[in-house]
């Protein structure tokens, strides 16, 4: 019997190790979640990837992708957050509704999502003449549109992961902090988010991970104009309809930055709040 | 086991024969025992019904066609079914591009109606006997109350002018960029989008302040927009080829789709919405 045997047959004995009733399921979830991104792969145009790179304007759109979804995803953490904490901690008439309100871009279909944006901060939508006065211009067709339609479908993300851990976080704390005379801004900052920081880790790193991947609503709000606000994956709708062969080569720096973002993040990072 | 074998046969052949005779207006007999009962006025639909002489047109078929035949198929759909009782048409509208790599993936489809020759000639051998049903040409829609003052094409080239395309490698883009090059003119788009009727719908919510779309998206568009036609000499034009697909479930019923599409009933209704003669 070799050593690893022996250690498997002593954890056994010991009642650890895996359940069969989780290793069965778990990995047919493994097999079904990781096969198509392997068949992606190997089905992968590599042999024409260079001349893809170059005439694709893979780059530029690949630049584009990783700033605006970083913008997103800061923007959705300065004014998410306080909102997560609204919707857990206030008592406010009609804190359910509004929870309601916040989930919509969740289910909202793609292209409606961008001409929901139009409609509220759009040339003629019911707040385009404020955003126009703030910004010099109509919002549609820019960089910024762009953010923002990531914004508009990503934050819910960051908001019902961090409203969650806002309401299972110990005030315990909060109320010693409040008895030692710290202001309530203060009591925030300096307890509140910190006992609920890696839920905002990981709120924001599924934010992230849906504004790199965002389309609908990218793609009309923005225009998709190569060098300005075509993004990766806007760029792959572009390609799929002229040459559908080379369209998964435009996927691969975002599974790449994908799986070397997500890959790197340490396990404990991850945790909702520690009991 | 043997019994159960039996069994599921049984069911195999009744559900069939079960539905042949729920959808059928004209008294349910076996299928086989029946020919299409034809209206009078639409002999020339039946007269064309060539290649399947020895076949029953009854079942059930699934047509995929582009997005911007949506109104057209629509009709025709309700037309066929009351010309050939017994069938029934499943219509699936897309771009032409996504519905042809659905195609190649295998999808269980009869008939293919695209709107471009380039991605009928996507899904290979598997279209059988593809021909032109149609045309389309270019036009420009602008927002109702039309803030760019657009009257005609070379506004489209004005500095401050918004503009909105299809993507070069969507037809309806590469439309718009041999329009530009006929008339001479440089347009700087601030929109170039994936689908024809994302394009339409920056002039309907007049975010931009002209799209190029096709003259049937105009015209399905309705008062939300106004069309400025482009002059035939700059104008450009795509192809809308039909086929019956290869591996079809029901080879009879799909040509009979095809045939029935190029008769002068249904173009008259292709031409009611904007399309042109092939």
């Amino acid at each position: 019997m070799t050593a690893a045997a022996r250690a498997l047959r002593a954890r056994r004995a010991a009642g650890q190790g895996t359940p069969v009733l989780v290793a069965v399921p778990a990995l047919v979830a493994i097999v079904f979640l990781v096969l198509p991104t392997i068949a992606l792969l190997i089905r992968m145009p590599w042999s024409r990837i260079g001349a893809i790179y170059r005439e694709q304007h893979v780059w530029t759109a690949l630049r584009i992708s990783v700033e605006s979804s970083f913008e997103a995803t800061a923007a959705a953490i300065v004014l998410g957050v306080p909102l997560a904490w609204l919707l857990a901690r206030a008592r406010i008439p009609g804190v359910s509704l509004l929870r309601a309100f916040v989930a919509v871009p969740l289910v909202l279909p793609p292209v409606m999502g961008g001409i929901a944006i139009f409609a509220a901060f759009g040339r003629f939508g019911i707040a385009g003449a404020q955003v126009r006065g703030i910004l010099g211009e109509d919002l549609p067709f820019t960089y910024l549109a762009i953010v923002v339609a990531q914004l508009f479908v990503a934050m819910p993300f960051l908001i019902i992961t961090v409203e969650g851990a806002f309401r299972i976080s110990d005030r315990g704390v909060e109320e010693a902090a409040a008895t030692l005379g710290a202001s309530r801004s203060r009591i925030f900052l300096r307890v509140t988010v910190p006992l609920v920081a890696p839920a905002i880790l990981s709120g924001a790193v599924l934010c992230w991970a849906r504004a790199l991947g965002e389309f609908g609503a990218t793609l009309l709000v923005g225009g998709n104009t190569v060098g300005r606000t075509q993004t990766l994956t806007t760029a792959v709708i572009t390609v799929m309809g002229d040459k559908p062969n080379d369209a998964p080569a435009l996927a691969l720096p975002l599974l790449a930055v994908a799986l070397v973002v997500l890959g790197g993040m340490r396990d404990r990072w991850m945790r909702p709040v520690a009991g | 086991m043997k019994s159960l074998r039996t069994c599921l046969f049984a069911a195999a052949v009744a559900v069939p024969l079960a539905l042949a005779g729920c959808s059928s207006s004209g008294g349910g007999s076996a299928p086989s025992s029946t020919t299409p009962t034809t209206t009078a006025g639409t002999s020339t639909a039946a007269a064309s019904d060539n290649g399947g002489g020895t076949q029953v047109v009854k079942g059930s078929i699934t047509v995929y066609a582009a997005s911007s035949l949506t109104g057209a198929f629509t009709t025709l759909k309700s037309d066929f079914e009351k010309l050939y009782p017994g069938t029934s048409v499943t219509l699936t509208f897309g771009a032409s591009s996504d519905l042809a790599t659905q195609i190649n993936q295998g999808a269980p489809v009869d008939v293919f109606a695209s709107a471009a020759p380039k991605n009928m000639q996507q899904v290979g051998a598997n279209a059988l006997q593809a021909q032109n049903f149609a045309s389309n040409v270019a036009e420009i829609a602008v927002p109702a109350k039309n803030p760019g003052k657009i009257t005609k094409l070379a506004d489209l080239a004005r500095s401050g002018v918004k503009v909105a395309v299809c993507a070069p490698a969507v037809p309806c883009g590469a439309i718009a960029t041999q329009v530009f090059k006929n008339a001479g003119i440089s347009v700087k788009p601030v929109a170039q989008e994936s689908d024809v009727k994302h394009t339409l719908a920056l002039a309907v919510s007049g975010e931009a302040d002209a799209a190029v779309v096709y003259v049937t998206d105009v015209l399905s568009a309705g008062k939300s927009v106004k069309g400025i036609t482009i002059p035939a000499a700059d104008n450009a034009s795509t192809e809308y080829p039909i086929a019956r697909l290869k591996n079809a479930k029901n080879a009879a019923v799909a040509e009979a789709w095809v045939q029935y599409v190029l008769t002068p009933a249904a173009q008259k209704v292709l031409t009611a919405d904007g399309f042109r003669k092939p």
